[in-house]
């Protein structure tokens, strides 16, 4: 039986039907899961996708970490399925407080579209068990809000614990702090990241296909496995 | 310090007939006198201020195109004839939200475009969002899923004071709307005149497809059919002049400034197109319409005059943003993300449900009757009753006075033949810099940085390329092979020379860019920008726009489906170059097989396409160089166009041609520069014999395009170039190593300089 792995649609959001592209073409089985409805269908793990969920209009992410789906998502997580949060999906966990900090404007204010080089700095999660640690790959980022900010205890505990799951290469596109593209919890299965890696899935659509690793990491997942029960 | 209204007593059809003589602010809703004469003649009576309102929104010249009208026929008349046995390709012609045009495959796709210029000079940032919601609730009503936006996009010179404060809020505008509705935006053009300094233009067009069995058309059939309001409440924005019916004074220090511009909200319009789509997968709504320009009144009276003709509709139910709204206002206003749509009532438990899942209001307003009035109530009290069709379809027509420009002959006379020219080779290389780093030639990623180009995973091609390029998805929703290209373009300067020919060489480009991708181009879509109607000289030049495109079209076969007319661009009495923005949409059967403009590989020859002539005549270098319009724009050839075409279809199709990339303003070094500075490769060229080196790098000669061609298929290149009877000269050699644009025996500038000077502009003016 193939993985199920699911992507969450809020109101506002953008990059879902993307999102279940990409699991499929990494071999999994992609299940559309509403916000609305608490049950998840089963999901071995969550996908929740970029846009701009309730417009974003009082915080990103804010209004969605409520959605009945996302208690599920939470209790889940808490537990061990994996949770892969794409750009907005990222600010969603980090409201959720499954996340440390926050995502706040861009350092130039302004909406950001660009091909980023970033380097996976740590493969032991379960999105990223399929790259090597150092592994540099190319993958679009687009936000406004994709600054990423914490205070220095946090951001040391994270560099410490080895929780920097990618940093951007170059320029950082949006001021984050020491360069940070993604981070994950303390035990892996949540992962909350900036740049798009379902937007480089193909050489045709993309500037690479150095994203698919990210979904095809989970189907092999040790991650998988000990949720069972839970 | 309270705002208190004091309002006009309740016009109702009955004061009306009551009071004929009552005096009626139709001037200043922009009503002519024997206009308002005509209203009266229709109704038999003065119109209620209700009415009053209607008309002078449906009459405008926005609206009724009344001054256009005459010369738009042509495109209609002058539809390109299909071939013995050919399919027509055309589902939706002029007249709708948006023509539709058969990709094949049970697929079809609606794309169109339209201005928001003034809004987006009062208020840039709400005034280009609101433009580019504007054109997706079009394409949207079609009955399609939009897929991509494009923006083209004038604006004063770069440098001056009042761009800085336009532009940007433009460029945030149309990203943050597009952006946030999860439309990737795929092309468009972003060029500075100092004619558009007090008026930019701001131009937004949509592509959406949908089945070609599904579309849905803008009529209201069906007696006891129920007529639905949905989406965003109605509030007092974008009402302009219908503030004077609706209220007798203000009281002084209260006034209350509404908003002439529409304030847009991105979320609720993302929400109001999952919510349709899902109601036309359903099949739930027998006609709809969406909320634009006039708001209510245009909703309503399009809707009935196109079905049965007759409508009730109790105005009241209408939900408010602000409850304190007078009829009138509801009827003008503007406010954004809202549709109307007709269901049959065994319908509208199913589409009020669908409505709820996305929390969308819904509200049954009326119904659709076997009369053919259109007839509205406020509580109980009839205000408008009107034969539908006068306001829609039978507006006023006007035939007005066109004069060539007095200083036309002159200014075709300065054919600017003595402009001191670069010689030596270091001239020349100092041009080429001037060139790629002035602001209508430099790299425009400051402003395409903000555009997201990835969302909803099917972009093939993005701007910098000669068109935009989406995958379309397959009849069974899967991601097919098919796709579409698009591509908007417009030339004022050489409108202004010969708007004619001007307004043909900016479809040429449209239809060339298309074809570089190797997409083959199907039809046409335009947004007239112009002076005002009322001057004679800017008449005859939208006049010979009109006809020059409608020609053209004719000639390359592809029809015009749609597009729009924006008048009254000026500053004081002097208008914005004659500025017709065309676009083109082509379908390739294989995305796959598309062509780049990006120079890449090793060893290819580079072939310049075409024919190269002492062309500068309303020129960048021109204009660049000596600040100078004059003379004649490049000569139009269509057919060399149409050659030049089949040929880069072929040769994509046909896997001949690694990259290839159209030439137009700066001519042959611009486009090799952009070309190399998207591939990363260096090229050796050489100027060939017989041609002036400063003719050869700069001129602006059309139907011409380079392509890169691997050594391998060479010879099947040139043959078929030469069985075709296209001029194909070898220009060049890619070089990986060089590193930089070598033009031999004259100068040399390395990649890292050409890129640095080019990249640097845009973020330089604008931060």
């Amino acid at each position: 039986m193939s993985v199920r792995v699911g992507v969450v649609t809020f109101p506002g959001s953008l990059d879902d039907r993307d999102a279940l592209r990409a699991i499929r073409l990494a071999g999994a089985e992609p299940v559309p899961l509403w916000h609305g409805d608490k049950w998840l269908a089963d999901v071995d793990a969550v996908v929740l996708p970029g846009g701009f969920s309730y417009g974003d209009y009082l915080r990103c992410g804010a209004i969605a970490r409520f959605s009945p789906a996302m208690e599920s998502v939470i209790d889940g997580a808490r537990n061990g399925l994996p949770v892969l949060g794409i750009c907005n999906g990222f600010q969603v966990l980090c409201e959720a407080h499954l996340l440390p900090g926050a995502l706040i404007r861009n350092a130039e204010r302004r909406f950001v579209c660009r091909d980023q080089r970033i380097r996976i700095e740590r493969s032991a999660t379960a999105w990223t068990a399929g790259y090597d640690d150092g592994q540099e790959l190319v993958i679009p980022i687009k936000n406004i809000d994709g600054g990423y900010v914490a205070d220095q205890p946090t951001l040391d505990a994270l560099e410490a614990e080895g929780r920097v799951v990618a940093r951007y290469l170059d320029t950082n596109p949006n001021g984050s702090y020491r360069d940070i593209a993604g981070i994950c919890n303390e035990a892996g299965n949540v992962v909350g990241l900036m740049p798009h890696p379902e937007h480089a899935i193909d050489q045709l659509t993309g500037p690479s296909a150095d994203g698919l690793g990210f979904f095809s990491s989970v189907l092999t997942s040790s991650f998988l496995t000990s949720m069972v029960g839970a | 310090m309270t705002a208190t209204r004091r309002r006009t007593p309740l016009d109702t059809v009955q004061v009306a007939e009551s009071s004929p003589e009552q005096s009626q602010p139709y001037a200043e809703l922009g009503l002519a006198r024997d206009e308002y004469a005509r209203i009266k003649e229709i109704l038999g009576r003065r119109p209620t201020s209700s009415e009053l309102a209607m008309y002078s929104v449906m009459w405008s010249e926005h609206c009724s195109y009344k001054s256009s009208k005459v010369h738009l026929k042509q495109f209609a008349d002058k539809k390109p004839a299909k071939a013995a046995g050919e399919k027509d390709i055309l589902l939706v012609g002029m007249g709708e939200n948006a023509g539709v045009v058969d990709v094949g495959n049970g697929q079809a796709v609606t794309f169109k475009i339209e201005s928001h210029n003034h809004p987006s000079y009062v208020e840039p940032y709400q005034g280009a969002a609101t433009g580019v919601g504007g054109i997706v609730r079009d394409i949207l009503t079609m009955g399609a899923r939009p897929i991509a936006v494009l923006d083209s996009l004038r604006f004063g010179a770069a440098e001056a004071a009042d761009t800085a404060r336009v532009l940007p809020g433009v460029v945030s505008g149309v990203g943050g709307y597009g952006n946030c509705l999860g439309l990737p935006n795929i092309g468009g053009e972003l060029v500075f005149d100092p004619s558009y300094l007090a008026n930019p233009l701001v131009n937004a067009l949509c592509v959406g497809v949908l089945p070609a069995d599904g579309i849905k058309l803008a009529k209201a059939e069906g007696p006891g059919s129920l007529v639905v309001l949905f989406g965003a409440r109605t509030g007092g924005d974008g009402i302009g002049g219908a503030s004077v019916l609706a209220s007798a004074s203000f009281e002084r220090e209260g006034e209350r400034k509404r908003p002439a511009v529409q304030v847009g909200d991105p979320f609720a319009e993302k929400v109001l197109i999952e919510c349709c789509l899902e109601i036309f997968a359903a099949d739930l709504v027998s006609g709809i319409q969406d909320l634009g320009a006039a708001g209510l009144s245009c909703a309503t009276t399009e809707l009935a005059a196109a079905g049965t003709g007759g409508m009730h509709i109790d105005l009241d139910l209408a939900p408010l943003r602000d409850e304190t709204l007078a009829p009138e206002e509801i009827l003008m206003s503007e406010s954004q993300e809202r549709m109307m749509a007709v269901v049959t009532p065994d319908n509208l438990e199913a589409f009020l449900k669908v409505c709820a899942k996305w929390d969308v209001t819904a509200t049954v307003l009326g119904t659709v009757t076997d009369g053919d009035r259109l007839v509205m109530r406020w509580h109980g009290e009839t205000i408008v009753d009107v034969p539908p069709r006068t306001l829609a379809h039978e507006g006023p027509v006007y035939r007005r006075p066109l004069r060539r420009p007095y200083d036309q002959d002159a200014l075709n006379g300065e054919h600017g033949n003595g402009l001191p020219r670069p010689r030596t080779g270091e001239q020349l290389r100092a041009t080429a810099l001037k060139l790629v780093t002035s602001p209508n030639l430099a790299d425009k990623s400051w402003v395409t940085d903000q555009y997201d180009r990835y969302v909803q995973g099917n972009t093939v091609l993005a701007q910098p390329e000669d068109a935009g390029m989406v995958r379309l998805p397959g009849p069974d929703g899967e991601d097919s092979d098919v796709g579409i290209a698009v591509s908007v373009d417009g030339n004022g300067r050489y409108c202004r020379l010969d708007p004619y020919a001007g307004a043909q060489l900016a479809l040429a480009e449209a239809y060339r860019n298309v074809a570089v991708t190797g997409a083959r181009p199907l039809a046409v879509t335009n947004c007239l920008n112009f002076g005002s109607p009322e001057d004679p000289a800017v008449m005859w030049q939208f006049a010979e726009a009109v006809r020059g495109l409608a020609d053209g079209c004719q000639q390359l076969g592809i029809p015009v489906t749609g597009g729009n007319v924006s008048f009254y661009n000026q500053t004081g009495t002097t208008a914005i170059l004659p500025t017709p923005v065309i676009g083109v949409l082509g379908v390739i059967d294989d995305v796959n097989r598309r062509t780049p403009m990006a120079l890449r590989t090793d060893g290819a020859q580079l072939y310049l396409l075409g024919e190269t002539r002492d062309e500068f005549g309303g020129s960048e270098w021109a204009h660049v160089a000596h600040g100078f319009l004059g003379g004649r724009p490049p000569a139009v050839d269509l057919e060399r166009e149409r050659l030049l075409a089949d040929v880069l279809i072929n040769a994509s199709r046909d896997g001949l041609v690694d990259a290839a990339h159209d030439l137009s303003d700066g001519g042959l070094f611009v486009a090799l520069a952009e070309a190399c500075l998207r591939g990363l490769a260096g090229v050796r060229l050489v100027v060939p014999e017989g041609i002036d080196p400063f003719v050869f790098l700069f001129s602006e000669s059309a139907g011409r395009a380079i392509v890169a061609v691997p050594r391998t298929e060479e010879v099947r290149f040139t043959d078929m170039c030469t069985a075709r009877g296209l001029p194909a000269q070898r220009i060049g050699v890619l070089d990986i190593l060089e590193a930089g644009i070598e033009v031999q025996g004259q100068f040399r500038i390395p990649m890292a300089e050409l890129r640095v000077a080019w990249a640097a502009t845009l973020p330089a003016l604008f931060g």
